[in-house]
């Protein structure tokens, strides 16, 4: 654990230590319940006072063979005193509650650090579905860390002996043991998991009091065991003042929807299919029905996509999500919704592919895919958020561009920000400004209604079924400018391409400049997106610290990109963008501006750390 | 573009009100002119305002309708068009939404889409042109083409079976199933008046010609002549009694359907009495199984009950989480569960 020791006294036997920061993964089976303990113990650290990033790493199989190295699920949390942007770089705390979560993780672990393991979980079969030759915590192998061995499983087991629960479920509150063991450990007010605990397990007391006793035995063990020398104490970080709570990617999608539909007077139609990671957004909207949230689970993406499309003719917000394979498959009403000029939404939580790929793991690898996975040219804009909270304000802007300019909007995520959580302010409702939507009004003055006239920003109208007068047909084919009837005309198909591409590139005007964190000019722009922000801007912050000429610009419009962009970019010596795909912004980068930037990429399913930016930054610069 | 039509009070629209000012594309003699005409003369009827009337379609020679009518449109992508509607019909309840399909479109590309928008029982109503023919792509088999069928991509006769519109309809759970005939105009309007009528989805298949690629596959429904002795007409509650001379019946034995002729001791009450209203669809379905030349084809209403529509369903969601919750907060939203205060 870095920086900043000092023992504090306090009424505890043994010493505990003050961190500046703290990054610990809880690891075990699929079963085994890591990702609840997991956001337990974010929840209490945030309230806590500290600043979070988490980590959920799990596998797609949802209960993979018990024990098996497949299937083991991770969950890691950064919790600090000062400002934190990602989910941490090595493990200062790893509890490890089989030896198929041990193999798996310890390489994460920093040396000295502290290892807590289930010993009682390492028996010959356990250890041979981890291939483990011999066990580790007898051969000595683990002698460079302070090896905490708990008994967990027999602990677990007496602690809630007196519930009368039968063996079984008394081994699945061992996770309640082991997050006990680790508010011990970090000195965690375990007040806020004992409200869980009841709300969850309120209709079987008998699980609820047994994971209660669990929690606290897990405590008591930290107080006692021997091999602890010692807790920790993270103290509250500085942030602005306000009132906060948690919030992941996805849950900032869902609530800035409903938002976005409230600020501009629209009913919310989502229309999706399951598919991981974005069913999540699904799930949250569905328990939100009071505020008219009309949540559609389409046949398959196609149709959820076309709903959409259905909706906004109909004067809806309509918004529909998915991850690569799914928008694979929306393409084609994309490529549609685009010729109709209808405002919706369509949300790509980006994960690991090509095709199935690894559903769970983060990657980059669909920029170009939204950009240009369409037959014709079907242009439309694109945004990216970076963080969870991020996620919340990004879909208020691309709502605000799909209704100001008549266009379908894309907005990127991945499998990292969705699932992870971080402490957002909760902003004041009054504060957030309203989204204004026209419609033409009735028509009965004979005249003819035009559905594809433009105003001077090319933006044809909204008109809206059931509005007298104004009845038009829109379609997938070609169809004369102004007048919107079918024409094959070459020079207006001509145009029309021309129009459509021209309208998306206006949406510059009315987006913010590209703002930089850093010198301007300098030697080295970072240039991110996404998830990857985060480590970036913890990388640019530490070479900036040690005098170095490098600046961030993290970029949330990727199509059309702020008008200031160009030069910018020609402010600096050298362009590095980080990409957990191939090179797809560089790509972009390179053929919009003619600049040699260079990429730092990876494909590994996992974020980038800030250390692999950081070093990247510095043989740049060198 | 759009021909400008004033409001009217419910009824004061005439066939005129409905028709736009776009040139009709269709090849000369096609069925669908026929079936345009029956639809611009019904609408008036159904009584429901341009404006709140919307035809989504999808692609193919049928998926043309919607430009030629002067209500909103959508002529959508191939095989969506049902998908389309759901969403437009979930999110606008207020509006009356026809989907104009045809035996590809349907039944090929977009016979998931079919299948569950006739499920959700949307109250929408779905009209599928069956020429058993692609005609758009210039006469591939489709899927409702008889196992033989010679065409462009089946030179040597198609080796699959076809698939029955009817049949499929009743087996993703439609409340409402007809059929009718393009040319047979009095009994088609009837038809699409009853569709339009009924609360749920409504489908509907019309025999319809593709005089170019197809001609004449329901020849046997379409001749008047040939038409009594092989088509029965649906009435609830009747006998299926048929031919030119009304001697001829349908009588189920077990489950068998098989053609009588009256006399010799049988009479109306030994034959089959239609009763669209049954629960069960195991009747609609024998019928929707009787196939020229062996049987006579039904037309009429095969089926019709009342479920609760989808959108009815959602509405009534909202409502009840508004009740037990009220009209949502956002406040309260973002506040629930563990906040801290930082000052």
């Amino acid at each position: 654990m870095s920086t900043a020791e000092s023992e504090i006294p306090a009424g505890r036997p043994r010493p505990v230590r003050e961190l500046e920061t703290a990054t610990v993964r809880l690891a075990g089976d699929s079963g085994d319940g890591m990702q609840l303990v997991g956001t337990q113990l974010t929840n209490t650290s945030a309230l806590a006072g500290n600043d979070v990033a988490t980590l959920p790493d799990f596998p797609a199989e949802i209960r993979a063979p018990k024990g098996t190295l497949a299937g083991v699920s991770g969950f890691q949390i950064h919790f600090a005193a000062r400002d934190v942007l990602t989910p941490g770089d090595r493990l200062d705390a790893l509890v490890a509650m089989n030896p198929a979560a041990l193999r798996e993780n310890l390489r994460d672990l920093e040396p000295h650090g502290v290892l807590v393991v289930d010993e009682d979980a390492f028996d010959a079969k356990a250890l041979k579905l981890a291939h483990y030759a011999e066990n580790p915590l007898e051969n000595g192998s683990l002698d460079g860390y302070q090896l905490v061995r708990a008994p967990i499983t027999k602990l677990t087991r007496a602690a809630v002996e007196e519930t009368g629960l039968g063996k079984k479920l008394s081994e699945r509150c061992r996770n309640f043991f082991a997050l006990g063991l680790v508010y011990w450990l970090y000195g965690r007010d375990p007040e806020p998991t004992r409200r869980f605990i009841s709300n969850k397990f309120k209709n079987t007391p008998d699980v609820a009091e047994a994971n209660q006793r669990a929690l606290e035995a897990g405590w008591n063990f930290g107080e006692t065991a021997e091999s602890l020398t010692g807790s920790y104490h993270v103290p509250p970080a500085e942030m602005a003042p306000g009132r906060y709570r948690n919030i992941t990617g996805n849950q900032g999608f869902a609530w800035g929807l409903i938002a976005a539909a409230r600020l501009s007077g629209k009913e919310l139609f989502y229309g999706s299919y399951p598919i991981t990671p974005a069913s999540d957004i699904l799930h949250e909207l569905s328990r939100h029905k009071q505020f008219g949230v009309r949540s559609f689970q389409a046949e398959d993406e196609l149709a959820a996509m076309s709903s959409v499309i259905g909706a906004a003719f109909g004067g809806a917000m309509g918004v529909t999500a998915s991850a690569g394979p799914g928008i694979a498959l929306k393409s084609e009403a994309m490529g549609l919704a685009v010729m109709l000029e209808l405002p919706l939404l369509v949300l790509n939580i980006q994960r690991a592919g090509p095709s199935t790929g690894m559903p769970t793991k983060t990657e980059q690898a669909d920029l170009l895919q939204v950009m240009f996975g369409r037959s014709g040219e079907a242009p439309m804009p694109v945004l990216a958020a970076s963080t969870p909270a991020d996620c919340f304000d990004t879909i208020r802007e691309a709502w605000r561009i799909a209704t100001a300019f008549m266009t379908p909007v894309t907005v990127l995520s991945d499998a990292f920000i969705a699932t992870s959580a971080e402490p957002w302010k909760i902003p004041d409702v009054e504060s957030l400004s309203t989204i204004p939507v026209t419609h033409p009004d009735a028509s009965s003055n004979g005249a003819s209604f035009m559905p594809y006239a433009r105003d001077e920003r090319l933006v044809r109208p909204w008109a809206l079924p059931g509005t007298p007068g104004l009845m038009h047909r829109v379609g997938g084919l070609e169809k004369q400018d102004i007048t919107g009837n079918v024409s094959y005309d070459p020079e207006n198909h001509n145009h029309m391409v021309r129009v459509r591409a021209r309208k998306v590139e206006n949406v510059a005007s009315v987006i913010p400049p590209q703002a930089v964190d850093g010198p301007d000019p300098g030697d080295l722009l970072v240039l991110s997106w996404g998830g990857v922000y985060g480590a970036c801007a913890s990388a640019v912050a530490r070479v900036q610290q040690s005098g170095a000429s490098v600046a961030l610009a993290n970029v949330r419009h990727l199509h059309p990109m702020p008008s200031n962009m160009a030069a910018l970019l020609s402010h600096y010596r050298r362009v590095l963008i980080p990409e957990l795909n191939s090179g797809q912004l560089r790509m972009l980068i390179r053929s919009k501006f003619l600049i040699d930037a260079v990429g730092l990429n990876k494909t590994t399913g996992r974020p980038f750390s800030a250390v692999e930016i950081e070093e990247s930054i510095k043989s740049l610069i060198r | 573009m759009s021909k400008a039509v004033a409001t009217k009070s419910d009824n004061a629209y005439t066939a005129d009100d409905f028709t736009s000012d776009e040139d009709i594309r269709w090849c000369p003699g096609c069925g669908d002119y026929s079936i345009l005409a029956q639809m611009k003369k019904v609408l008036p009827d159904i009584g429901v305002a341009p404006e709140k009337t919307v035809f989504v379609s999808g692609i193919g020679c049928s998926s043309r309708f919607p430009y030629y009518l002067n209500t909103y449109g959508i002529h959508g992508i191939h095989g969506r068009a049902p998908a389309i509607a759901t969403g437009l019909k979930a999110a606008r309840p207020d509006l009356s939404v026809w989907v104009i399909t045809g035996d590809g479109d349907g039944l090929s590309i977009g016979g998931n889409h079919l299948m569950h928008a006739i499920r959700r029982n949307l109250d929408i109503n779905i009209v599928l042109f069956n020429n058993r023919i692609y005609g758009l792509t210039k006469g591939q088999y489709s899927p409702t083409s008889p196992a033989g069928h010679i065409t462009s991509s089946t030179p040597a006769g198609s080796i699959d079976g076809p698939l029955n519109p009817l049949s499929v309809a009743i087996g993703s759970e439609a409340t409402f199933v007809a059929r009718s005939v393009d040319t047979h105009t009095k009994h088609l309007g009837m038809v699409l008046k009853r569709a339009a009528a009924h609360k749920g989805a409504s489908f509907v298949e019309v025999y319809q010609n593709c005089n170019v690629y197809n001609d004449l596959a329901f020849g046997y429904a379409w001749d008047r002549k040939q038409r009594p002795d092989n088509m029965v007409e649906l009435e609830h509650g009747k006998p299926l009694v048929f031919g030119s001379n009304r001697d001829k019946g349908i009588r189920l034995n077990g489950f068998n359907p098989e053609v009588v002729t009256l006399g010799n001791g049988i009479t109306e009450a030994d034959l089959l009495a239609h009763d669209e209203h049954a629960e069960e669809p195991a009747l609609a379905y024998i019928l929707s199984r009787l196939r020229y030349p062996r049987f006579p084809e039904p037309i009429g209403v095969l089926r019709s009950v009342e479920l609760p529509s989808y959108e009815v369903l959602m509405d009534r969601q909202i409502e009840e989480a508004r009740r037990n919750r009220g009209t949502g907060d956002l406040e309260a939203l973002f506040n629930a569960g563990d906040t801290w205060q930082v000052s």
